[in-house]
């Protein structure tokens, strides 16, 4: 009888432990959710501030309106935004084919060069990619494809070298079991039929995750993004020509309608992401675990 | 030092074990220096073996084979198309007079020029029509580089066809001397969708990792051994020429031209691997500690928690790099706030405030990392975590581990197997996190020490921002650049060395299948 009541104490201590640190894990949980929102709840709240355009310490604004947005109909905006958009589709489609080629033959045949291949990509890939980018301007503006035109460019230099990427799909290909290709084998099929009647039906997580980071890419690309349209608007995308609003001497005009901007391309992408978000889990965890 | 037996070492406690296995790395870098020449002699002493097999076996065929061989030493695929493989012999025969039209018209040009990257650059000439001097331009010093050594590989693949086509011939003799039918193309054709499938497959990734990676990377390299500037461009204001390993010397010397580029190059990389340390180990731990926080049995909403974290992954990182930043600006949001409560008075400098090496400008950068990160973080450490036998835990329950014990004992080192690669991947790629240095901070608050530096160099500038600032700079030192890329590369290298020899879960990717 003792020795009971002291177990259903020691039960209860237990418990009480329980729920007090869950309690104290919510509410971090809450005070974590706050921190991670607000730099979205201040963008989304700042690009409907009218009173002024520049930046200010405070975040509810005095005098509400929409001109922000309006206002984006007046500058090369749109011609960014139907740029990047133009480069989401076509590199989304081209890098897909690309990296699953790569990945696909990677994970499933076994040929001569198939050691040393890899083993250089993983050594080319400790390169700083950025050295690169001094010579394909050059090639690419001696091809005409820099500055205002620069989106074909742009689109090449992506898909072109984007085999590179094929780590987390290919992880994904090692563990489908390979006696599935072996027995369509047995049954006569060629090696291609083996790709589009057999695997590609069970890839298609994967595929839907090498769509979506393709199309994402050239929403952040900055970088390269920069080098190639170089000072000229018609070729910039959105990271590039919402940065230059930000520069010193732009900023004051210019820093509620960054806001606005910023809003708008966040948007299709947020609501993309959402909707396919369950994919994108299954790959960037498959490839982590897998390297 | 002392040399364990594996018995011995087995007995060692973990810390020991970590100190030993460090430690034999490090004395067994002289055997391991010394095993590295002794294997690149045995591969000299291979290559010319089989060079000298090579040679034998060219040699061999031609005596032994018939005229139509014979005949192909000379015209490519002469004996496939004498033997009835048609489009075998057309696309050989295609490549030789595509390789030797080539050569002729504009290869041995390029090849003739590299050694000297162009003679005559841009001069004045006095021209009839305008009766006035007008700039002539003469050579071209970039399309020399480039297109020399385009050519060099060109000649290696077409000595690598001639070979083919050479052992093509042997084996259709055997082939036919045995009895058997030769391929026809239709066989060919069949085969690139059937047993050489991965040929077609990889034809298309690797030209363009070829094309836009190699190259490139290639170029590059050399360039570090040139003069290619701004003003010395190749064709529109000056020849470069090759000018060997001065540029090297100019990054590791300590004063050139009155700039300490040595000590500017130790400052950046000191931050670049301490950045990429905290970078990638406080991401690691937060974001697993938060997964497990979220994972725990009665937590309520965990899929809203988890929403929350991802959105940061959904928006584009410029858009929230760029507001971030401008939250942390002298004006902005973080500072109007703390003015507000009243917990300071004077704005603080988040990006401008030097002192200490730019020490306040380190730390808000890795916080504000720590808020990109996890999100990342949390997804795969759910995903490991999901993984872990439950039963383990039991176990641990009833032998009386507490949650501490179980986090250290289990969780932790089953995360660190599974994810040791995953580290290292991070680890270097946050030492070419671009985006986030350059977006944020823009590389400020600006090192004075380093102002006679090309690319004005800031305190929180990594290697890969720094080599950006160079080639964006108005000298465009492009040839510096291709010499800090070179670094990083080095750098990446040894640290990937280092790790891939003293961990010990090397993984064998065929067990994953």
């Amino acid at each position: 009888m003792a020795k009971n009541q002291n177990s259903m104490k020691q039960h209860m201590g237990i418990r009480t432990a329980n729920a007090i640190s869950n309690t104290i894990i919510h509410i971090l949980l809450v005070i974590m959710s706050i921190i991670w929102l607000i730099p979205f709840v201040c963008i989304v709240l700042q690009s409907f501030r009218v009173e002024s355009t520049w930046q200010v310490g405070y975040v509810i604004p005095q005098k509400w309106g929409i001109d922000n947005y309006l206002n984006l109909a007046n500058t090369d905006f749109w011609k960014w935004y139907l740029n990047t958009f133009i480069m989401g589709v076509c590199v989304a489609i081209l890098q897909t084919i690309i990296v699953l080629c790569m990945s696909y033959t990677l994970s499933r045949f076994r040929f001569k060069m198939r050691k040393p291949l890899m083993q250089f990509m993983l050594i080319l890939g400790m390169f700083p990619g950025m050295l690169a980018m001094i010579i394909l301007y050059r090639v690419l503006k001696d091809l005409g494809l820099t500055q205002a035109n620069a989106v074909p460019g742009l689109i090449l230099v992506y898909v072109a070298s984007s085999g590179m990427g094929y780590y987390v799909s290919k992880g994904f290909f090692d563990t489908i079991p390979k006696s599935l290709d072996e027995a369509a084998r047995v049954d006569g099929a060629t090696r291609a039929q083996v790709l589009y009647k057999i695997i590609m039906p069970l890839a298609k997580p994967i595929v839907i995750y090498t769509i979506l980071t393709a199309f994402m890419g050239p929403w952040g690309d900055f970088v390269l993004a920069r080098y190639i349209s170089f000072g000229a608007s018609a070729g910039m995308n959105v990271a590039v020509g919402l940065n230059n609003w930000l520069t010193p001497d732009q900023i004051g005009q210019n820093y509620t309608m960054f806001c606005a901007g910023g809003v708008i391309v966040a948007i299709p992408v947020l609501i993309l992401f959402m909707c396919l978000q369950k994919y994108y889990v299954e790959g960037v965890t498959g490839g982590a675990v897998k390297g | 030092m002392k040399h364990y037996s594996d018995l011995e070492y087995l007995k060692l406690s973990k810390g020991k074990k970590l100190g030993y296995r460090v430690a034999s790395f490090f004395t067994g870098i002289p055997k391991a220096i010394w095993n590295f020449i002794k294997k690149i002699g045995n591969a000299l002493k291979g290559a010319g073996l089989k060079v000298a097999d090579e040679a034998k076996d060219i040699v061999g065929t031609f005596i032994k084979g018939d005229w139509k061989t014979k005949v192909s030493y000379l015209i490519m695929g002469f004996g496939c198309l004498a033997r009835g493989q048609i489009l075998r012999g057309l696309l050989f025969l295609l490549f030789e007079i595509v390789f030797v039209g080539y050569m002729v018209l504009y290869g041995v040009y390029w090849l003739r020029m590299l050694p000297s990257l162009g003679t005559v650059g841009p001069h004045e000439e006095y021209n009839e029509i305008y009766d006035a001097y007008t700039t002539t331009y003469g050579d071209n010093s970039f399309k020399i580089l480039l297109y020399g050594v385009l050519t060099i590989f060109f000649i290696i693949a077409f000595l690598y066809t001639w070979r083919v086509n050479v052992k093509q011939n042997k084996l259709a003799e055997q082939i036919l001397r045995s009895g058997k039918k030769l391929k026809s193309g239709k066989d060919d054709l069949r085969s690139l969708v059937d047993d050489q499938f991965h040929k077609t497959l990889l034809a298309l990734p690797l030209t363009g990792i070829l094309i836009f990676t190699v190259m490139p990377i290639l170029f590059m390299i050399l360039v570090a051994f040139t003069n290619y500037d701004g003003a010395h461009d190749g064709y529109y204001s000056n020849l470069f020429t090759w000018v060997g390993l001065k540029n090297f010397n100019t990054l590791f010397s300590w004063s050139s031209g009155g700039v300490n580029y040595a000590a500017t190059f130790g400052e950046i990389l000191a931050w670049t691997l301490m950045w990429a340390f905290f970078a990638t180990f406080t991401n690691y731990f937060l974001g697993m500690i938060v997964a497990m926080m979220i994972n725990k049995k009665g937590i309520r909403v965990k899929k809203l928690w988890r929403t929350i974290l991802v959105l940061t992954i959904a928006i584009p990182q410029f858009i929230s790099l760029l507001y971030v930043s401008k939250m942390f600006a002298k004006n902005g949001i973080v500072n109007g706030f703390l003015m507000n409560m009243g917990w300071i008075d004077k704005a603080i400098d988040f990006w401008g405030e030097t002192a200490n090496h730019g020490l306040l400008a380190r730390v808000t950068v890795i916080v504000i990392n720590i808020w990109i990160g996890i999100p990342y973080l949390m997804l795969i450490a759910t995903g490991i975590l999901m993984n872990i036998p439950a039963d383990l835990y039991e176990s641990a329950k009833i032998d009386g581990a507490n949650a501490w014990q179980q986090y250290t004992k289990i969780t932790l080192p089953y995360m660190l197997f599974i994810t040791g690669p995953y580290l290292l991947t991070s680890f270097t790629g946050n030492m070419n996190n671009f985006n986030v240095i350059y977006l944020l901070t823009g590389g400020a608050p600006t090192n004075a020490a380093a102002s006679g530096a090309a690319g004005s160099v800031g305190f929180t500038d990594l290697l890969i921002t720094w080599l950006f600032k160079i080639t964006m700079g108005p000298e465009s030192q492009y040839y510096l650049a291709s010499v800090v890329g070179i670094m990083v590369f080095v750098v990446i290298a040894v640290i990937s060395l280092i790790v891939y020899n003293v961990l010990p879960s090397i993984k064998n990717e065929e067990d994953f299948q």
